[in-house]
C-alpha cells in the first residue's frame, strides 16, 4: 500500500465535501477518480497531499512516500520572475542531467530558459509534470491535468504520463472528466460524488447502475466524441 | 572609524537595506504590502510600551509587531477580510501608541524621531542591534529560501513536497517584525514599508530569477541609502525621507525603462 484513506470526512467551512471515503492505492497502479463537478475530486487529492485537514478519519502514507503533484491550474504572479529551469529546481536542486532528462520525458526539452509566465497552457502543464518527475515520486497525482488542452494536446499528455509511469514505475492517481481516456488507460476507477459511489475495474464500473445514473448524459456525449476522435486520427495516420 | 556619525549612519542604512531587500521581494510576490505597512504602524505602540516599561525600543517594537501579525493571521477569514483587519489593527495601534506616549511624564521624547527615523543619531549599540537583526533576517530567509519560494508560488505544491506553507508564513512574519524593529531608528515606522517594497519593485523588470531580484533589490537599497545620506548632508534635508525619495526616483526610472522596452518588444512582435 502506498497511500490509503480510512473513513475520511472533510468539511470546507460548513459544507460536507467528502463523506466516509475509503480508498487505497498500490504500488505501480493507475487509478482514476471521476465524478461530476463539485463532487469533491480535487478536495480528495488535496487531502491526500495534506493540503486540507480531514474533519475525521485519516490519510495514511507509506513511510518516506515521495509525491509528485500536478495541480489543475497554476497561476504565477507576474511580480515573481521565474525561469522554467529555476521553477523545476524547487524545492530540490537537480543536476543538469536530471533536469534535461525530466524535460525530455515530459516533452518540453529546450524550454528551460523561458519565463514560466510566457508558456502556453499545454507547455506549462508539461513543465509541471517534468517538475513532478524530478521529485522521483512513488506516487504521481494529477488533478484534471489536461484542462485547457485541446483534444490532441490532452491525448499527447496522457501518452506522456504512460511513458513516465513506465520509466519511474510509480503509481498514478488522476482526476479526470475525460471518461473515454479514463476507461481506456486506467487499472481502476473510483467514482465519487461526495461519497464513493462505486469503484473497481473500468469495465465493471462503467456497467454499474450508480455510474450510469451519474454519467448517463455525459456518456452519450462521450460516445459521439469517441467516434469523431477515431475519425480524426485516421486522417493523421496515427493509431490507438 | 565608528566614531564618525556619518560612518555609523552609512552602516546603519546598509544593514537595513540588506535585510529589507530579500524580505521586500517576498512582500511584493505575496502581495503583502499592506501587511508590512500595518506591522510598521503597530511598532509605535511597541515604542510607547518600551518607554513605559523602560525596556529597549527594539524589544518592545518586536513583541508588538509579532503580536499584531499573529492576531491578524488568526482572525482572518472569521467574518473580516485581511485588509480590513490590518486597517483596524494598524491604525488603532498607531493611535493608541501616540496616546500612550503623551501620558508619559518626565520623559522627553522626540516622537518625530520614531516616525521618521533619526539615522544621524545612531550609536554603536544601535549599530550592533541593526546588524544583529539584519544577520538574523538574512539567515532565516536564506536558510528557508526554497521552502519560502515554493510556498509563495503555490501552497499545494509546497504541501506535496512536505513543506508547510503555514510555517513558511510564520518565518516571514518573524523576519518582518525583526526588520521593522531594527529599522525604526533608521527610516522610522512610517517609511519602513517603502524600504521594503520599493527596491524590490524597482528590481523586478531587470530580473529573470527570484535570486537575481533579491540581489538587485539589495544593491538598489544600499546605493539609495548611501546616495540619500550624502544628499541629505549636502542639502540639509531629513535623512530618512531623503533616502526613500532616492529609491522612489530609481523606481520611476525603472518603470519608464520597463514601459519602453515592453512597447519595443510588442512592436517587434507585431512587425515580425
Amino acid at each position: 500500500m502506498l497511500i490509503q484513506t480510512n473513513n475520511l470526512f472533510v468539511h470546507l467551512g460548513q459544507r460536507l465535501v467528502l463523506e466516509d471515503i475509503n480508498m487505497e492505492v498500490e504500488k505501480g497502479e493507475i487509478v482514476s477518480i471521476i465524478g461530476p463537478n463539485g463532487s469533491g475530486k480535487s478536495t480528495l487529492l488535496r487531502a491526500l497531499i495534506g493540503a486540507v485537514e480531514p474533519t475525521s478519519g485519516q490519510v495514511q502514507r507509506a513511510p518516506g512516500l515521495a509525491i509528485g503533484y500536478v495541480p489543475q491550474r497554476l497561476h504565477i504572479d507576474e511580480t515573481l520572475p521565474m525561469s522554467v529551469r529555476r521553477f523545476m529546481s524547487l524545492p530540490h536542486r537537480p543536476t543538469a542531467a536530471e533536469l534535461d532528462a525530466a524535460m525530455a520525458v515530459a516533452g518540453v526539452s529546450g524550454l528551460d530558459k523561458q519565463q514560466v509566465m510566457s508558456l502556453s497552457g499545454g507547455q506549462f502543464q508539461r513543465v509541471l509534470l517534468a517538475r513532478a518527475i524530478l521529485e522521483k515520486p512513488d506516487l504521481l497525482l494529477l488533478d484534471e491535468a489536461t484542462q485547457g488542452l485541446d483534444h490532441r494536446g490532452s491525448a499527447g499528455f496522457y501518452h506522456q504520463i504512460e511513458t513516465v509511469r513506465q520509466e519511474l514505475g510509480c503509481a498514478v492517481i488522476m482526476v479526470s472528466h475525460e471518461l473515454h481516456v479514463v476507461m481506456r488507460r486506467t487499472d481502476r476507477v473510483i467514482c465519487i460524488n461526495r461519497h464513493v459511489c462505486c469503484q473497481g475495474l473500468p469495465d465493471v464500473v462503467s456497467t454499474s447502475p450508480e455510474y450510469q445514473s451519474l454519467f448517463a448524459l455525459d456518456y452519450q456525449e462521450e460516445a459521439v466524441y469517441l467516434h469523431r476522435d477515431h475519425h480524426g486520427y485516421s486522417h493523421n495516420g496515427g493509431k490507438h | 572609524m565608528f566614531d564618525d556619525f556619518l560612518v555609523r549612519a552609512a552602516l546603519a542604512g546598509l544593514g537595513v537595506a540588506l535585510a529589507a531587500a530579500p524580505l521586500g521581494c517576498f512582500i511584493v510576490w505575496r502581495r503583502m504590502a499592506y501587511f508590512g505597512d500595518a506591522t510598521a504602524h503597530a511598532a509605535v505602540l511597541g515604542v510607547a510600551l518600551s518607554l513605559t516599561l523602560e525596556t529597549p525600543i527594539f524589544a518592545g517594537a518586536l513583541v508588538v509587531c509579532l503580536l499584531m501579525a499573529t492576531l491578524v493571521s488568526n482572525l482572518t477569514g472569521r467574518g473580516y477580510a485581511m485588509d480590513t483587519l490590518l486597517g483596524v489593527m494598524a491604525h488603532s495601534s498607531l493611535a493608541i501608541g501616540l496616546v500612550a506616549v503623551s501620558f508619559l511624564q518626565g520623559v522627553r521624547i522626540d516622537l518625530m524621531a520614531y516616525l521618521f527615523g533619526d539615522i544621524l543619531a545612531v550609536g554603536k549599540t544601535d549599530l550592533a542591534v541593526i546588524w544583529g537583526g539584519a544577520a538574523m533576517v538574512l539567515f532565516l530567509v536564506g536558510y528557508r529560501w526554497s521552502g519560502l519560494l515554493l510556498a509563495t508560488l503555490n501552497p499545494d505544491l509546497a504541501h506535496a513536497s512536505g513543506i508547510s506553507p503555514k510555517r513558511e508564513q510564520l518565518i516571514l512574519t518573524i523576519a518582518l517584525a525583526i526588520v521593522v524593529a531594527v529599522a525604526i531608528k533608521v527610516v522610522g515606522v512610517l517609511l519602513i514599508a517603502a524600504m521594503l517594497i520599493i527596491p524590490a519593485a524597482t528590481a523586478r523588470p531587470f530580473c529573470r530569477t527570484p535570486e537575481m531580484m533579491a540581489v538587485l533589490a539589495a544593491i538598489i537599497g544600499c546605493s539609495a541609502s548611501l546616495i540619500g545620506l550624502k544628499a541629505s548632508y549636502e542639502f540639509d534635508t531629513p535623512t530618512g525621507p531623503t533616502i526613500v525619495s532616492m529609491v522612489a526616483l530609481m523606481f520611476a526610472f525603472s518603470s519608464i525603462v520597463w514601459n519602453i522596452s515592453h512597447r519595443a518588444r510588442a512592436r517587434a512582435r507585431t512587425d515580425s
